[in-house]
Protein backbone atom coordinates (compact mmCIF):
# COMPACT_ATOMS: atom_id res chain seq x y z
CA UNK A 1 0.00 0.00 0.00
CA UNK A 2 2.70 2.20 0.91
CA UNK A 3 4.46 1.28 -2.10
CA UNK A 4 1.23 2.32 -4.34
CA UNK A 5 1.23 5.47 -2.44
CA UNK A 6 4.90 6.29 -3.23
CA UNK A 7 4.66 5.35 -7.01
CA UNK A 8 1.74 7.20 -8.02
CA UNK A 9 2.83 10.34 -5.63
CA UNK A 10 6.40 10.13 -7.60
CA UNK A 11 4.86 9.81 -10.65
CA UNK A 12 2.58 13.24 -10.60
CA UNK A 13 5.79 15.13 -9.13
CA UNK A 14 8.11 13.97 -12.09
CA UNK A 15 5.16 14.12 -15.26
CA UNK A 16 4.42 17.60 -13.49
CA UNK A 17 8.57 18.80 -12.90
CA UNK A 18 8.97 17.88 -16.68
CA UNK A 19 5.19 19.94 -17.77
CA UNK A 20 7.03 23.01 -16.15
CA UNK A 21 10.05 22.85 -18.16
CA UNK A 22 8.68 21.36 -21.40
CA UNK A 23 5.67 23.25 -21.64
CA UNK A 24 6.18 26.26 -24.17
CA UNK A 25 2.81 28.15 -22.24
CA UNK A 26 3.57 29.33 -19.26
CA UNK A 27 -0.11 28.58 -17.80
CA UNK A 28 0.58 25.15 -18.70
CA UNK A 29 3.76 25.76 -17.23
CA UNK A 30 2.23 26.73 -13.58
CA UNK A 31 -0.76 24.15 -14.01
CA UNK A 32 2.40 21.05 -13.97
CA UNK A 33 3.62 22.89 -11.06
CA UNK A 34 0.38 22.45 -9.16
CA UNK A 35 0.11 18.91 -10.10
CA UNK A 36 4.27 18.61 -8.75
CA UNK A 37 3.30 20.38 -5.08
CA UNK A 38 0.42 18.13 -4.97
CA UNK A 39 2.37 15.02 -5.46
CA UNK A 40 4.47 16.23 -2.65
CA UNK A 41 1.83 17.30 -0.59
CA UNK A 42 0.87 13.75 -0.67
CA UNK A 43 4.81 12.60 0.27
CA UNK A 44 4.42 14.64 3.25
CA UNK A 45 0.99 12.74 4.80
CA UNK A 46 3.45 9.49 4.08
CA UNK A 47 5.98 10.99 5.82
CA UNK A 48 3.42 11.83 9.04
CA UNK A 49 3.78 15.74 8.41
CA UNK A 50 0.38 16.13 8.39
CA UNK A 51 0.33 19.75 8.87
CA UNK A 52 2.83 20.77 6.16
CA UNK A 53 0.87 18.63 3.74
CA UNK A 54 -2.05 20.90 4.23
CA UNK A 55 0.31 23.89 4.08
CA UNK A 56 1.57 22.82 0.93
CA UNK A 57 -1.76 22.70 -0.60
CA UNK A 58 -2.87 25.95 0.72
CA UNK A 59 0.26 28.17 0.59
CA UNK A 60 1.79 26.47 -2.19
CA UNK A 61 -0.99 25.10 -4.67
CA UNK A 62 -3.28 27.73 -3.13
CA UNK A 63 -1.55 31.04 -2.83
CA UNK A 64 1.92 31.08 -4.50
CA UNK A 65 0.86 29.42 -7.77
CA UNK A 66 -2.49 31.78 -8.13
CA UNK A 67 -0.02 34.65 -7.67
CA UNK A 68 1.82 33.29 -10.74
CA UNK A 69 -1.10 32.76 -12.82
CA UNK A 70 -2.40 36.39 -11.41
CA UNK A 71 0.81 37.91 -12.76
CA UNK A 72 0.58 35.60 -16.23
CA UNK A 73 -2.51 37.10 -16.95
CA UNK A 74 -1.20 40.75 -15.58
CA UNK A 75 1.46 40.66 -18.04
CA UNK A 76 -0.11 39.36 -21.10
CA UNK A 77 2.49 36.36 -21.69
CA UNK A 78 -0.84 33.72 -21.71
CA UNK A 79 0.18 32.46 -25.18
CA UNK A 80 2.85 29.85 -26.58
CA UNK A 81 6.18 31.03 -26.40
CA UNK A 82 8.75 29.68 -29.56
CA UNK A 83 10.84 26.83 -27.67
CA UNK A 84 12.34 25.68 -30.56
CA UNK A 85 15.06 28.74 -31.78
CA UNK A 86 18.02 28.38 -29.30
CA UNK A 87 20.20 31.43 -28.65
CA UNK A 88 23.07 29.62 -27.80
CA UNK A 89 23.96 26.45 -29.38
CA UNK A 90 25.52 24.32 -26.88
CA UNK A 91 23.09 25.16 -23.96
CA UNK A 92 20.60 23.03 -23.98
CA UNK A 93 23.25 19.95 -23.66
CA UNK A 94 25.52 21.67 -21.53
CA UNK A 95 22.29 21.73 -18.87
CA UNK A 96 21.28 18.32 -19.36
CA UNK A 97 25.28 17.08 -18.58
CA UNK A 98 25.24 19.61 -15.47
CA UNK A 99 21.55 18.52 -14.53
CA UNK A 100 22.64 14.83 -15.06
CA UNK A 101 25.95 14.90 -13.04
CA UNK A 102 23.98 16.79 -10.13
CA UNK A 103 21.45 14.05 -9.87
CA UNK A 104 24.32 11.44 -10.59
CA UNK A 105 26.29 13.12 -7.44
CA UNK A 106 23.41 13.45 -5.18
CA UNK A 107 22.22 10.08 -5.62
CA UNK A 108 25.80 8.34 -5.31
CA UNK A 109 26.05 10.41 -2.15
CA UNK A 110 22.72 9.38 -0.84
CA UNK A 111 23.14 5.87 -1.54
CA UNK A 112 26.84 5.10 -0.08
CA UNK A 113 25.31 7.01 2.80
CA UNK A 114 22.47 5.67 3.63
CA UNK A 115 23.06 3.45 6.37
CA UNK A 116 25.05 7.01 8.35
CA UNK A 117 21.45 8.19 8.67
CA UNK A 118 20.54 7.25 12.46
CA UNK A 119 17.54 8.25 14.58
CA UNK A 120 18.70 10.68 17.28
CA UNK A 121 15.42 12.63 18.10
CA UNK A 122 12.61 11.52 20.34
CA UNK A 123 10.97 10.17 16.92
CA UNK A 124 7.88 11.91 15.38
CA UNK A 125 4.30 11.78 17.32
CA UNK A 126 2.22 9.87 14.68
CA UNK A 127 -1.28 9.44 15.59
CA UNK A 128 -2.52 7.42 17.86
CA UNK A 129 -5.51 4.32 18.03
CA UNK A 130 -8.12 7.04 19.95
CA UNK A 131 -8.54 8.46 16.68
CA UNK A 132 -6.18 11.87 18.14
CA UNK A 133 -5.02 13.47 14.29
CA UNK A 134 -3.31 15.97 15.56
CA UNK A 135 -0.38 14.45 17.24
CA UNK A 136 1.69 16.18 14.13
CA UNK A 137 0.09 19.90 14.80
CA UNK A 138 1.57 20.13 18.46
CA UNK A 139 4.66 18.45 17.96
CA UNK A 140 5.48 20.44 15.80
CA UNK A 141 3.92 23.87 17.67
CA UNK A 142 6.23 22.85 20.37
CA UNK A 143 9.18 23.25 18.42
CA UNK A 144 7.81 26.10 16.44
CA UNK A 145 6.97 28.10 19.74
CA UNK A 146 9.72 26.69 21.70
CA UNK A 147 12.83 26.05 20.44
CA UNK A 148 12.15 28.21 17.30
CA UNK A 149 10.39 30.94 18.56
CA UNK A 150 13.06 33.69 17.60
CA UNK A 151 13.12 32.87 14.03
CA UNK A 152 9.32 32.28 14.19
CA UNK A 153 8.73 36.34 14.82
CA UNK A 154 12.06 37.33 12.70
CA UNK A 155 9.58 35.62 10.09
CA UNK A 156 6.94 37.84 10.83
CA UNK A 157 9.55 41.13 9.72
CA UNK A 158 10.79 39.56 6.87
CA UNK A 159 6.59 39.09 5.45
CA UNK A 160 6.12 42.50 6.62
CA UNK A 161 9.52 43.55 4.66
CA UNK A 162 8.41 41.82 1.19
CA UNK A 163 5.35 43.07 1.02
CA UNK A 164 6.19 46.74 1.29
CA UNK A 165 9.14 46.12 -0.43
CA UNK A 166 6.54 44.89 -3.36
CA UNK A 167 4.24 47.44 -2.97
CA UNK A 168 7.48 50.24 -3.63
CA UNK A 169 8.63 48.13 -6.50
CA UNK A 170 5.18 47.72 -8.44
CA UNK A 171 3.99 51.08 -7.69
CA UNK A 172 4.08 53.94 -10.55
CA UNK A 173 5.12 57.69 -9.53
CA UNK A 174 2.45 60.15 -10.20
CA UNK A 175 3.17 62.51 -12.79
CA UNK A 176 6.39 60.97 -13.54
CA UNK A 177 4.69 59.48 -16.81
CA UNK A 178 5.13 55.89 -18.02
CA UNK A 179 8.59 55.53 -17.53
CA UNK A 180 9.19 56.22 -14.20
CA UNK B 1 1.60 -9.58 -5.52
CA UNK B 2 3.76 -10.09 -2.54
CA UNK B 3 6.53 -8.46 -3.95
CA UNK B 4 4.20 -5.56 -3.35
CA UNK B 5 3.17 -6.09 0.18
CA UNK B 6 6.94 -6.53 1.09
CA UNK B 7 8.61 -3.50 -0.57
CA UNK B 8 8.13 -0.57 1.43
CA UNK B 9 10.17 3.07 0.47
CA UNK B 10 12.75 3.43 2.50
CA UNK B 11 14.08 6.78 3.31
CA UNK B 12 16.52 6.46 0.20
CA UNK B 13 14.12 6.08 -2.00
CA UNK B 14 12.91 9.24 -1.51
CA UNK B 15 15.90 11.43 -0.93
CA UNK B 16 16.64 10.01 -4.94
CA UNK B 17 13.07 11.53 -6.02
CA UNK B 18 14.15 14.74 -4.27
CA UNK B 19 17.04 14.13 -6.27
CA UNK B 20 15.80 13.73 -9.76
CA UNK B 21 13.30 17.09 -8.57
CA UNK B 22 15.72 18.97 -7.85
CA UNK B 23 17.83 18.25 -11.13
CA UNK B 24 14.68 18.51 -13.17
CA UNK B 25 14.11 22.25 -11.62
CA UNK B 26 17.89 23.15 -12.09
CA UNK B 27 17.69 22.19 -15.93
CA UNK B 28 14.58 24.43 -15.83
CA UNK B 29 16.52 27.29 -15.11
CA UNK B 30 19.29 27.10 -17.00
CA UNK B 31 17.00 25.67 -20.67
CA UNK B 32 14.34 28.38 -20.15
CA UNK B 33 14.15 32.07 -20.43
CA UNK B 34 10.74 32.98 -19.26
CA UNK B 35 11.61 34.59 -16.38
CA UNK B 36 8.44 33.67 -14.99
CA UNK B 37 9.07 29.61 -15.38
CA UNK B 38 12.54 30.47 -14.14
CA UNK B 39 11.00 31.16 -11.06
CA UNK B 40 8.32 27.64 -11.60
CA UNK B 41 11.80 25.71 -11.69
CA UNK B 42 13.14 27.45 -8.88
CA UNK B 43 9.85 26.55 -6.84
CA UNK B 44 10.75 23.26 -7.78
CA UNK B 45 14.24 23.15 -6.34
CA UNK B 46 12.71 24.38 -3.09
CA UNK B 47 9.91 21.51 -2.88
CA UNK B 48 12.50 19.26 -3.71
CA UNK B 49 14.98 20.40 -0.91
CA UNK B 50 11.67 20.23 1.54
CA UNK B 51 10.84 16.81 -0.02
CA UNK B 52 14.15 15.46 1.75
CA UNK B 53 13.93 17.74 5.07
CA UNK B 54 10.57 15.62 5.88
CA UNK B 55 11.70 12.36 4.98
CA UNK B 56 14.85 12.88 6.93
CA UNK B 57 12.86 13.84 9.80
CA UNK B 58 11.12 10.88 9.90
CA UNK B 59 14.16 8.80 9.27
CA UNK B 60 15.78 10.41 12.29
CA UNK B 61 13.00 11.27 14.20
CA UNK B 62 13.67 14.85 14.68
CA UNK B 63 10.38 16.80 14.40
CA UNK B 64 13.37 19.86 13.63
CA UNK B 65 13.44 18.85 9.65
CA UNK B 66 9.81 19.59 9.67
CA UNK B 67 10.19 23.30 12.07
CA UNK B 68 12.82 23.78 9.15
CA UNK B 69 10.09 23.08 6.34
CA UNK B 70 7.71 25.55 7.79
CA UNK B 71 10.55 28.16 7.75
CA UNK B 72 11.19 27.49 4.03
CA UNK B 73 7.47 27.90 3.37
CA UNK B 74 7.61 31.32 4.70
CA UNK B 75 10.53 32.44 3.23
CA UNK B 76 9.68 30.66 -0.23
CA UNK B 77 6.40 33.08 0.06
CA UNK B 78 7.92 35.92 0.64
CA UNK B 79 10.59 35.36 -1.90
CA UNK B 80 7.66 34.67 -4.48
CA UNK B 81 6.18 37.72 -3.50
CA UNK B 82 9.19 40.39 -4.15
CA UNK B 83 10.51 38.02 -6.81
CA UNK B 84 7.02 38.54 -9.22
CA UNK B 85 6.99 42.34 -8.00
CA UNK B 86 10.69 42.84 -10.11
CA UNK B 87 9.41 40.80 -12.52
CA UNK B 88 6.35 42.79 -13.13
CA UNK B 89 8.30 46.22 -12.77
CA UNK B 90 10.73 44.96 -15.59
CA UNK B 91 7.79 43.63 -17.89
CA UNK B 92 6.10 47.02 -17.33
CA UNK B 93 9.38 48.59 -18.58
CA UNK B 94 10.09 46.49 -21.52
CA UNK B 95 7.16 43.88 -22.64
CA UNK B 96 7.83 40.43 -23.84
CA UNK B 97 11.70 40.48 -21.64
CA UNK B 98 13.42 37.40 -21.86
CA UNK B 99 16.23 36.73 -19.70
CA UNK B 100 18.95 37.57 -22.17
CA UNK B 101 17.52 41.08 -22.04
CA UNK B 102 17.64 42.15 -18.73
CA UNK B 103 21.45 41.13 -18.56
CA UNK B 104 21.95 43.89 -17.67
CA UNK B 105 22.03 45.78 -14.31
CA UNK B 106 20.68 49.43 -15.64
CA UNK B 107 17.25 50.93 -16.13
Amino acid sequence: MELVVFVLAAAMILVGAVGVIVRSNPVHAALSLILTLFGVAVMFVAQNAHFLAAVQVIVYAGAIVVLFLFVIMLLGVDRSEDLSTEPFKVQRPLAAIVGLGLVGLVVAAVVSSRDAITARGDGLNVADAIGDGDTNIKQLARSVFGDYVVAFEVTSVLLVVAVVGTVLLTRRIKGSGKDS
Amino acid sequence: MSFLAAATPTTTWYLILAAVLFGIGAVGVLVRRNPLVMFMCIELMLNAVNLSFVALAKKMGDIGGQTTVFFVMVVAAAEVVVGLGIIVSIMRRRPGATADDISALKG
